[in-house]
């Protein structure tokens, strides 16, 4: 890697976790009752909200009441999104006349926003007015972020009590994560953005008189002379808003259809930093809001550690791939070199502004988290740059993962470990001072299993039919990687895509949107549900036979059984596709 | 179970107001009143007339232009209208031919020049719209532009360099040269 590659991570490293820890004990104390004075200001706003819900927030929930209230919550959001893309045409807002949303496509893209993944099976320009945008998708990008934090601060709970049976008010952590948390946060980042030349206005779409005509790509025979077009149409609209808390809130689906490669989204070097910092912020932060709640702060640091030990790992794989290039582009007379005048490197579906060190960051940071905004298109990665995010989002979203949902996922994955320490020396595994029991167990097995059982099931099915394989836009090894990256990012609720894939079908939008749903609901109650388990379970003091799990023999133990688990599941299937493709282009050339 | 569906309907529908309403209007408020040339696109203006984005790039096929990035938008290249990439896999025949047929035009138009071209000149970029090349890219083309022109070689480079826009601080991103920029600076020293 270049010296300004290694000087670009490190800084950004460095800021991540400065900021994180002062931002993680700031959200401990808004989900502990404890609100700092620089925000009590907006508590009245904050009972208002309760008292016209009807709210009673000092009344506790049990863990299937939450769960129960979660899940009506996600449903009404899955029906104002879905009944606004079918209706935009008779809606306002909506200057270029888009027309309503074909019926398969609205139920993907509902599912996708209410389950924090945003795969988008759309291209936003051409598809979603600027009232579907606003009230539609960034909307559901505030409260599905949200509702993933609320999960995971009932499952801190779990930890930090003892003897009870609630877990907390659904509504009070809902609330509480969108008004002191995101809404501050994303309404200072869409600010700075539009400075940096985001666009935020409701104008309709600009025709500007280009300097020389562009040539249509494929023209009739019989046209003479060839047609050309002496106009650009720039697409508009409110895009800064919803790209804040779409970073922010580990959301990732973009206003444009290239996402966060589009100059309008993300125009500048600067933009970029902060883009990235956001997708990482909060699920870091969160590490540190778990060790302030269970008054462990080491534990908090121990898990923080495991995600940037195996972020580093992929990070340098994915940086090392990218800037070697292609060596088949190279044989062409090409100049991928490194160099003062140019990144090099494969720069086929990456921005110049970007170039490579930029690019494979977003790329690892956006697959270790469930964000899944791109700035750079992974389908055109090389086979081992590409099987960095892929692989990412398959060990299971925990590797910093969304915002909440990473942090349960891999407390989840924390749970395994000391259960598998506890098998080795033959004692009843203990975390935080609750006994680890056969229910516990069992329901992490359920979060640990589905995901694969949607990844590698939908996989199968989606190349066994015809409608499945039509989809493949690369031959060879690259189509089989492009469906499993599709089910991957679908079941671990990421939305990256290697987007040459044709998903946008009655077949995929249905198979995908129902591993959407699957891989975020059927993972929540689950985690819920050991949340609710341990709050009721007595705390027992550690005695001579408990495993320490804040020391470095933990972290590493915690490493070792979030890649195992991930090796043993998907590397048969990694085989065939970017690994079958790496070699078959070394042997090429 | 009633009372929930109600509590989840009420605090949907707020939290819509706040989220999606409150929230984005606010933001587009604020961008107009005091950065309305950013929040607007940074649209370029010429003699009264829009001519471009600072940010979006333009479609160049005259040789006497410096070329940008091929782009994958269609039914024209640097469709502003459906931002769009290839999507090409790195063992794609189809990327190779395109990447072949690339180099041969930027060598057709420019017979004399045997260095090897820099990569982003012959790969289509991530959005569609790259308004940037690398300053590589632009050196490549500097003895072409100069010739068809009728500038002197030093002068074009001048530009260049004048135009070349460094790291952020030394440190992030990358050296980058605005194409259109640079293009309309060209028409202007040329008129």
């Amino acid at each position: 890697m270049t010296a300004n590659g290694l000087l670009q991570i490190g800084f950004y490293l460095v800021v991540l976790l400065l900021l994180a820890r002062p931002l993680g004990n700031y959200m401990a104390r808004i989900y502990s009752d404890e609100l700092p004075a620089f925000v009590r200001w907006a508590m009245p706003a904050e009972k208002l909200f309760y008292r016209l819900c009807r709210v009673d927030a000092g009344q506790e929930m049990r863990w299937t009441e939450y769960a129960r209230a979660l899940l009506w919550f996600s449903l009404a959001g899955f029906v104002a999104v879905y009944a606004l893309q079918r209706l935009q045409g008779w809606l306002p807002l909506n200057p270029q006349r888009l027309g309503a949303v074909a019926p398969d496509s609205a139920f993907n893209t509902a599912v996708s926003f209410v389950s924090n993944t945003n795969w988008q099976g759309y291209g936003g320009e051409t598809t979603m007015s600027y009232l579907t945008q606003m009230v539609g998708l960034t909307v559901q990008n505030f409260v599905s972020a949200a509702a993933g934090m609320a999960v995971a601060v009932a499952l801190i709970r779990g930890f930090a009590r003892h003897t009870t049976e609630t877990i907390g008010n659904f509504w009070v952590d809902l609330t509480r994560s969108i008004l002191y948390v995101l809404l501050p946060l994303s309404l200072l980042l869409a600010l700075v953005l539009v400075g940096q030349g985001v666009i935020q206005n409701l104008s309709p779409y600009r025709t500007v008189t280009t300097i020389q005509a562009a040539d249509y790509k494929s023209t009739p025979h019989d046209a003479a002379p060839a047609p050309t077009e002496s106009t650009q149409l720039l697409a508009m609209g409110p895009a800064a808003s919803q790209i804040a808390i779409k970073q922010l809130g580990t959301n990732g689906g973009g206003f444009f259809n290239v996402n966060s490669a589009h100059p309008f989204e993300n125009p500048t070097p600067l933009s970029n930093f902060l883009e990235l910092l956001a997708i990482l912020l909060i699920p870091a932060a969160f590490c540190h809001t778990f060790g302030a709640m269970v008054g462990e702060r080491r534990q908090g640091r121990v898990i923080l550690a495991a995600m940037v030990i195996i972020f580093i790992g992929f990070l340098a794989l994915a940086e090392y791939a990218e800037q070697r290039g292609n060596p088949a582009i190279a044989a062409l007379g090409v100049d991928q070199a490194a160099s003062a005048e140019q990144a090099g490197g494969n720069m086929e579906g990456k921005e110049v502004r970007f170039g490579i060190v930029d690019s494979a960051l977003w790329a690892t940071a956006t697959a270790a988290t469930s964000n899944g905004s791109v700035n750079s298109m992974h389908d055109s990665y090389t086979p081992l740059g590409g099987l960095v995010p892929l692989a990412l989002i398959q060990l299971g979203e925990v590797v910093f993962g969304g915002v909440g949902c990473g942090l349960y996922g891999m407390l989840v994955f924390v749970l395994v470990a000391v259960f598998i320490a506890g098998l080795m020396i033959g004692r009843t595994p203990e975390y935080l001072g609750k006994k680890i029991e056969a229910f516990d167990i069992k329901m992490a097995a359920l979060v640990i299993l589905i995901p694969p059982l949607l990844i590698l099931g939908g996989t199968a099915l989606a190349l066994l039919a015809d409608a499945g394989r039509a989809g493949i836009a690369n031959p060879g090894a690259h189509g089989l990687s492009e469906i499993l990256y599709a089910f991957s990012s679908a079941a671990g609720n990421n939305g990256s895509a290697f987007a040459g894939l044709g998903a946008d079908t009655r077949y995929y939008n249905t198979l995908l949107g129902i591993a959407m749903f699957i891989g975020r609901f059927w993972l929540i109650v689950p985690v819920l549900a050991i949340a609710g388990s341990l709050a009721g379970k007595k705390r027992i003091p550690a005695g001579a036979g408990t495993l320490p799990t804040d020391t470095p023999l933990f972290v590493a133990l915690l490493i070792a059984v979030v890649l195992l688990v991930g090796a043993l599941t998907f590397v048969p299937a990694l085989a065939l596709g970017p690994i079958a493709e790496q070699l078959a282009m070394l042997g090429v050339h | 179970m009633w009372k929930e569906i109600r509590t989840a309907l009420i605090s949907f529908a707020l939290l819509t107001l706040l989220t999606g309403v409150a929230y984005p209007l606010l933001v587009t408020a604020v961008a107009q009143l005091t950065m309305p040339d950013q929040a607007d696109g940074s649209l370029i203006r010429q003699h009264g007339h829009l001519v471009g984005s600072a940010l979006i790039g333009q479609s160049f096929t005259d040789p006497k232009y410096f070329w940008g990035r091929p782009s994958a938008t269609t039914p024209t290249p640097y469709d502003a209208g459906a931002s769009a990439a290839s999507n090409m896999g790195p063992t794609n025949p189809a990327l190779l031919a395109a990447v072949k047929a690339r180099v041969a035009a930027l060598r057709k138009a420019d017979p004399d020049n045997h260095a090897p071209v820099p990569v982003d000149l012959v790969t289509a970029s991530a959005s569609g719209l790259d308004p940037d090349i690398t300053p590589a890219a632009a050196y490549y083309q500097t003895a072409r532009v100069a010739r068809l022109r009728g500038l002197p070689p030093a002068t074009v480079r001048r530009l260049v360099a004048q135009y070349t826009k460094p790291r952020l601080f030394g440190l992030f991103g990358e050296p980058r040269v605005n194409v259109l920029q640079l293009n309309l600076a060209l028409d202007a020293l040329s008129r």
